[in-house]
């Protein structure tokens, strides 16, 4: 092994690229945009990454992969290595890789990023995953039956981290899912061209060979109570990770047009019912020729790329602030301006116009500036007089965030808040005894990864509720990094002290 | 759980069919005025559908379906006894509420007939006068009546052409039943918008609270795409999550109707696609079956 040590004048300097579809092809197909990295590419990439004592990249990601070592596994191609310590923490690499915020996680906070561009972590996660997956690698750990029994409501990546974590302690964990099919909003919401259906599916199988049993067409709250699955149903703990799932309009004149609609209902007439491959599936979507999309998070992204698939001739991304403060990730919104979105930044939605048949056609919108800073730390738009301009359009995608799924308020005890999400203590423990609840329930909409991360701490609490020894907790990064003060990256080899 | 198997059928009309299908837990906890999720096949719609009538004791349901789309149509002609749908999921949508109303008016109005049954039943449950308004096209369209007669104190049977009960609309069977009965506390209307439009027009002068369960289009049926929503008052509600029962004097019907058009082209274009493959189906079949005749070895 290399024992100079590496500095930052030594590495690689330029992040190495990923290959990536062409944007003008790739903007009419839904084959995935990035390729990933070849073996090459990601051995220059592990390269990079200066080991460094203070780890900020793991501090930096919600689970608490440990970056380091696992890069130092590619450096020294020992992949199975590498894929054993991110499952250690995290089983779904190949989603994370792919859909994780890393600029605002582990890339943001990365050492190397504070000279040269980051280590691109997310592309060397996925690199590890997608390897799994072609090799048939499983991290499957001696499970000792505990004699509970869990049942998770929502089969979204909150509730996939989640029974990961409860099977691995011994649990028998049945997850319920009110779709046809697991996976959540990894299904229906993300697009093929970002995280393909096969890598999800790839991801679940690891569930299932944990002993994960998956029960579809299950609407948790109207089938059956949450009480009465602590009850009847005998389960000793339940994880409640439905989502927040009820889309949100502006209340702007027009919205009840025909050609209106949230981007939920796009994106699941596109994605999990697959109205895009109409009429060989029977899911309709009329798609929009002159698409305008309300809204700049990553929900937005999707919508605006899934319409360019479907064949509309002009996209249009209109948000009320500056593409400094859009929600969505850098990349996200870096593929789409390649791909062709018109982005309409400082502009909002005044009213939606339509003809005699009740559809739409035009949205008017007012340009905005930005004026003092809000609550949020962002600056307020404000609308500039005088400034209404119209959009062709022959749909209007509302893709401005959620509000709280109201079923399981209406049908059991449990307590919310005053926005309406489940109320939940720093454990994520609901008022109901052995009843958690974590991701966008209970925080309101969030990402993918900070949804795995809630359902992975609702697991801890909920091994500590059932008396489950929670062997998870000695890979907790410690300010230190070190286990029973031994460094992660020495473990399983023999230490002599000399005299 | 259950593997939506097909226990009975039972066809009204050329276009109107029954199926009873086994899942034991949603029997239990079906309420009057919920519905279901139905995917016929892996390739399907999800299509909703309202639950007609629950066994508890078989642990079936009942659904009546109208063939008037491509995947009505399909599962008509698909749809057996023993056969198994790809998907089923429910209950949905808030329970009708039974209150304490002493007399009630409960009408249905074509397909509106079947579900609008057991929440007839469940106000006669509550001790309850019901005075059942059914109506259809036509004598030939006419199915439940007999069921009707055993959950309503009075049932007014209404035909479009009077070829059967009281020549008119449900409004017709409302207004005479006003007529005779001043003291009605609640009405409950159930069926295409234009008839629970219709209903909610012949109540509102009396000022007769009067309910509607409204069918606008939906994917997930659990609150997370927002197709289904409709107008109230000046509220927008969703219809699977905060419905489908509403104030019917309040519903915005006209915006409702419209929406129900928004995939008219599309499924114009997925029936005759179907129809096209089923007509190939066929000459495929006759072929073979032709082919059979001069050739038994071969097949």
């Amino acid at each position: 092994m290399a024992t100079k040590k590496k500095t930052i004048r030594t590495i690689p300097q330029e992040r190495t690229p990923v290959l990536e579809q062409d944007p003008k092809l790739r903007a009419r197909n839904f084959s995935e945009v990035s390729l990933g990295y070849r073996l090459e590419d990601a051995l220059r990439e592990a390269d990079r990454c200066l080991q460094c004592a203070d780890e900020p990249c793991v501090r930096g990601c919600p689970v608490g992969i440990d970056i380091p070592a696992f890069i130092q596994k590619i450096v020294e191609k020992h992949h199975h290595g590498a894929y054993d310590i991110i499952t250690d923490t995290n089983l779904l690499p190949s989603i994370c890789g792919r859909v994780c915020p890393q600029e605002n996680q582990c890339e943001g906070v990365c050492t190397v990023g504070d000279t040269l561009e980051p280590v691109a972590i997310g592309r060397l996660e996925r690199f590890v995953g997608d390897m799994a997956i072609k090799e048939g690698w499983a991290n499957i750990p001696y499970i000792e039956p505990s004699g509970y029994r869990v049942g998770i409501v929502g089969a979204g990546p909150a509730g996939m981290a989640c029974a990961a974590d409860m099977a691995k302690a011994g649990c028998d964990v049945t997850v319920y899912e009110a779709f046809h099919q697991p996976g959540g909003v990894l299904k229906y919401g993300i697009p093929d061209f970002r995280l393909p259906n096969e890598v999800i599916d790839a991801e679940l199988d690891k569930l299932k060979q944990l002993g994960i049993k998956f029960e579809c067409n299950t609407l948790v709250g109207r089938l059956f109570t949450i009480e009465q699955m602590v009850t009847e149903l005998g389960f000793h703990a339940v994880f409640i990770g439905t989502g927040a799932g009820y889309p949100s309009f502006m209340g702007i004149p027009g919205e009840s047009l025909n050609g209106v609609l949230s981007a939920n209902e796009l994106l699941t007439r596109c994605n999990l019912m697959r109205a895009r491959d109409y009429p060989n599936f029977d899911t309709p979507l009329k798609p929009g020729k002159h698409v305008a999309v309300i809204g700049a998070g990553n929900t937005a992204m999707d919508a605006l790329r899934v319409s360019l698939r479907l064949g509309a001739d002009s996209v249009h991304c209109v948000y009320r602030r500056s593409k400094t403060e859009a929600p969505a990730r850098v990349e996200e919104i870096h593929h789409a301006e390649e791909e062709g979105v018109d982005f309409n930044w400082l502009s909002s939605p005044v009213e939606i116009l339509g003809d005699d048949n009740k559809t739409v056609r035009a949205l008017r919108c007012v340009r905005m500036e930005l004026g003092e800073p809000d609550e949020s730390g962002r600056r307020r738009p404000v609308p500039v007089p005088d400034s209404e301009f119209e959009l062709e359009t022959d749909m209007v995608v509302f893709a401005i965030g959620t509000n709280a799924n109201p079923i399981l308020g209406q049908t059991s005890k449990l307590k919310l808040n005053k926005r309406g999400y489940i109320a939940t203590d720093e454990n994520l423990a609901t008022s109901i005894a052995g009843v958690y609840a974590g991701g966008d329930i209970v925080t309101g909409a969030a990402t993918v990864i900070e949804a795995m991360g809630a359902g992975r701490k609702a697991a801890r609490g909920m091994k500590a509720y059932l008396g489950l020894r929670d062997t998870e907790s000695v890979y907790e990064p410690d300010p230190a990094g070190t286990r029973f003060g031994i460094p992660r990256r020495e473990h399983g080899f023999a230490r002599i002290r000399l005299a | 759980m259950s593997n939506f198997e097909i226990v009975a059928r039972n066809d009204f009309s050329d276009v109107t069919y029954l199926l009873e299908v086994r899942h034991p837990l949603l029997a239990k906890a079906a309420k009057p005025g919920q519905f279901v999720i139905v995917m016929a096949t892996e390739h399907g719609e999800r299509i909703p559908l309202t639950i007609a009538d629950f066994d508890r004791d078989k642990g079936t349901i009942t659904l009546v379906i109208q063939a008037v789309g491509k995947t009505t149509r399909e599962m008509q002609q698909t749809c057996h006894v023993g056969d198994k749908l790809y998907a089923m999921v429910g209950p949905m949508g808030v329970p009708s509420p039974i209150g304490h109303a002493k007399k009630v008016l409960c009408v249905g109005g074509g397909l509106g007939v079947a579900p609008m049954f057991p929440q007839a039943r469940a106000f006669q449950d509550a001790g309850a006068y019901v005075i059942g308004v059914i109506g259809f096209r036509n004598k030939d369209l006419v199915f439940w009546d007999d069921k009707f007669k055993t959950v309503c104190d009075e049932v007014i049977v209404c035909t479009d052409d009077g070829s059967a009960g009281v020549k008119g609309t449900v409004a017709e069977g409302i207004r005479l039943a006003i007529e005779k009965h001043p003291d009605i506390d609640e009405c409950v209307a159930i069926g295409p918008p234009i008839m629970m439009k219709g209903s909610a027009e012949a109540t509102r002068p009396h000022k007769i609270k009067t309910m509607v369960s409204l069918n606008p289009l939906m994917v997930d049926g659990t609150g997370m795409c927002g197709g289904c929503r409709v107008k109230i008052g000046d509220q927008i509600k969703f219809a699977c999550v905060d419905g489908p029962d509403f104030d019917g004097h309040l519903v915005d019907f006209d915006d409702l109707m419209a929406r129900l058009k928004r995939f008219t082209a599309e499924e114009r274009m997925a029936l005759e696609h179907w129809n096209d493959t089923c007509r190939l189906m066929k000459q495929a079949d006759d072929l073979a079956a032709a082919a059979a005749r001069n050739d038994p070895e071969h097949y």
